[in-house]
């Protein structure tokens, strides 16, 4: 039995600039994720990795081509309704963390549910559930503190606990150990794994083969195209 | 995101650099200070003002003289005579009352006590009622001693406390220069009316003045000539029937055209409307110096929110790719920049009125703070806030996301 299947896109194609420096940064992917999946996505520098991770995560929309997310098409969607995309069905772990400076662990988790206008819940209520997620990764010691008075990586657990607060369908890393040192890189890998054991779908940037290789697939990149998609010979977990 | 959260991601922010959102808001603290001050020096002014207008009596018409200098000598031709009074008491229906003052200054003595350079005030006998004043003791001199050039006088009541202290002056002699006087009355007190002390002045009649106290060059060129006659109508109603009567008159015993006339007619209501006219040039002023440092200020604000979009660029991505709409982002920008407009406006207004008091208590000029000043320097602080604000916070607003995230 096929799992559902959570992204699913069709040559999508996204051109920079006019003319002579026309670029096509994707040019028609067709790949798709499905749920509980764990895929990685690798190629060299410039092949497209950020700009496809971009439309996936509805930051931006493609020049061409279709978007299922969730079962949900979303190449047509306009600024405001791809927000709320992003805020309920999207979680983003980036490579630099993306912490809001001078804000508390615990209000950098929150600030995703402060723009959630499906679920409406009370100031308590929140806390409570940014609380428990900042547990899962591990940092309850740490709720009231500030980035620059965390280490990296327990910066990027409080970017995992804000992408997990609002339950997405959707887990977008882009290069998530690229700032890390070897040991907290691991750490946050196995944070990952665990997450996708969980039954979470990721995708994941990385230019490591052997972060890749704890994948289910990983689908390569080159000149905007997709070059290969290699199994990992990895089972889905159910 | 409520409003509450709105707010209190704006003020984290204004508190975040402080003494640059106090710079940023100078611009509007000094315009609505300004108002409020200048205002209130205004009213203050046109209130004193109307005080003044209102004691000089009721109901008055002022025939002043409008001197040409004439012949070879340069000597002043024309103008009012002391009988154009008489002739306006007679000839005029609707008068009630008709009086000429000519002022001097002499030494006087009573009582063993010498003052210098007394202000003597001769008048006709209608004075008292067409000035205001009251009699307080005795009484004023009438008609008959003024053409009879009857050698008496009436204290003002401050004069009067001076001279004779607690005894009684009616019926005392009075020497003024070396003309003896005696007194015949004390006026009430009356205070100050402007920058005049009516209460320390000697009053006597007219023809008393003019025939001892103003043998000066001055008075010789002059002659019977006078400056002023304050003509009181007995009803409002009819002043223009009044002014037209007064001026057919004195043309015909001068011999001139209306239009070539030696003399003017004006009223209270003339000087109230020249004082109206002036306070609305001051206002508008006014308006324009508020109108351009809220603007200045606001164009502060601006520049300062851009700044703040540009330096929080990478914050604005950070909460757009976390679900945060165009108008979220609109809404936090614009309400940090209206609140510091608005906290620049109370600032303002604090200054303002403290300004307002300090300036009147330190200059002596009486100052009235208006309440509709507070209220339209404060909505317009607001309205330049959200004026100002709007194009930064669209800016922010209109960010591309990654654009945003990719900032620094
Ligand atoms: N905003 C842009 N305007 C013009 N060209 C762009 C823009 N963003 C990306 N590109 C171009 O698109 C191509 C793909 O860029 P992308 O950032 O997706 O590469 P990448 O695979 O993420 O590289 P890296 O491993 O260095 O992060 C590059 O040639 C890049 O120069
Ligand atoms: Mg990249």
């Amino acid at each position: 039995m096929a799992a559902r299947a959570i992204i699913e896109t069709k040559d999508l194609t996204q051109i920079y600039g006019m003319g002579d420096a026309r670029v096509a940064a994707l040019d028609g992917v067709s790949i798709s994720v499905h749920e509980g999946e764990f895929v990685a996505i690798m190629g060299p520098s410039g092949s497209g990795k950020s700009t496809l991770m971009n439309i996936l995560g509805c930051l931006s929309r493609p020049t061409s081509g279709g978007y299922f997310l969730d079962d949900e098409d979303v190449s047509g969607l306009d600024k405001v309704e791809l927000a709320a995309i992003r805020n309920k069905k999207i979680g983003y772990i980036f490579q630099s963390y993306n912490l809001l400076s001078r804000t508390t662990a615990l209000d950098n988790v929150i600030l995703p549910l402060q723009y959630d206008r499906v679920t409406e819940r009370s100031t308590e209520e929140r806390k409570k559930v940014a609380m428990k997620v900042l547990e899962m990764v591990g940092l309850s010691d740490r709720v009231e503190h500030q980035p620059q008075e965390l280490s990296g990586g327990q910066q990027q657990r409080v970017a995992i606990a804000r992408a997990l607060v609002n339950n997405p369908v959707l887990i977008m890393a882009d290069e998530p150990t690229g700032n890390l040192d070897s040991k907290s890189g691991a750490e946050i890998m196995q944070l990952l794994h665990d997450l996708h054991d969980e039954g979470a779908t990721i995708v994941m940037v990385t230019h490591s083969n052997e972060i890749a290789s704890h994948t289910e697939r990983t689908i390569h990149l080159l000149d905007g195209k997709i070059d290969k998609i290699v199994g990992n010979g990895k089972k889905a977990k159910k | 995101m409520n409003s509450s959260e709105v707010f209190n991601i704006a003020w984290a922010a204004i508190l975040k650099n402080k003494v640059r959102s106090l710079l940023t808001m100078l611009g509007i603290i000094i315009g609505v200070a300004a108002v409020i001050v200048m205002v209130a020096i205004s009213a203050g002014t046109e209130a004193t003002i109307n005080e003044e207008i209102n004691s000089l009596g009721a109901n008055l018409v002022f025939v002043q003289s409008t001197f040409t200098r004439g012949g070879a000598s340069g000597l002043p031709e024309g103008g009012l005579v002391y009988d154009d009074a008489a002739a306006i008491a007679e000839g005029v229906d609707g008068v009630s009352g008709v009086v000429v003052e000519q002022s001097a200054s002499q030494t006087i003595k009573a009582n063993g006590v010498v003052l210098d350079a007394v202000t003597l005030l001769g008048s006709t006998a209608d004075f008292p009622s067409v000035r205001d004043m009251s009699i307080e003791d005795g009484r004023y001199f009438n008609d008959l001693e003024v053409d009879r050039n009857q050698k008496v006088a009436v204290l003002g009541s401050s004069l009067a406390e001076e001279l004779f202290g607690e005894a009684d002056p009616i019926g005392q002699d009075i020497t003024v220069g070396t003309t003896r006087l005696v007194v015949i009355g004390v006026l009430e007190e009356k205070g100050l009316v402007g920058d005049v002390d009516y209460d320390s002045r000697l009053y006597m009649p007219i023809s008393v003045v003019l025939d001892k106290f103003t043998q000066s060059q001055f008075s010789r060129i002059m002659g019977d000539r006078v400056r002023l006659i304050y003509v009181e109508v007995e009803d409002q109603e009819n002043l223009d029937n009044i002014i037209l009567q007064i001026q057919l008159l004195l043309a015909k015993r001068h011999d001139l055209p209306l239009e070539e006339a030696d003399f003017t007619v004006t009223t209270q209501q003339d000087i109230i409307g020249t004082q109206e006219a002036t306070t609305a040039a001051f206002r508008s002023l006014l308006g324009w110096v508020a109108g351009v440092s809220l603007i200045v200020g606001g164009i502060g604000i601006m520049n300062i929110m851009l700044v703040s979009v540009t330096e929080r660029t990478r914050e604005i991505g950070i909460r757009q790719s976390i679900g945060a709409t165009p108008s979220d982002i609109r809404w936090q920008f614009l309400t940090e920049a209206l609140l510091l407009s608005l906290v620049g406006g109370l600032l303002g207004v604090i200054f303002g009125v403290g300004g307002a008091w300090i300036f009147g208590s330190a200059s002596g000029m009486r100052t009235v703070v208006v309440t509709e000043s507070i209220v339209l320097a404060f909505s317009s602080a607001a309205l330049v806030g959200a004026f100002f604000g709007f194009y930064p916070a669209n800016k922010a607003a209109e960010l591309d996301p990654i654009e945003a995230l990719r900032h620094e």
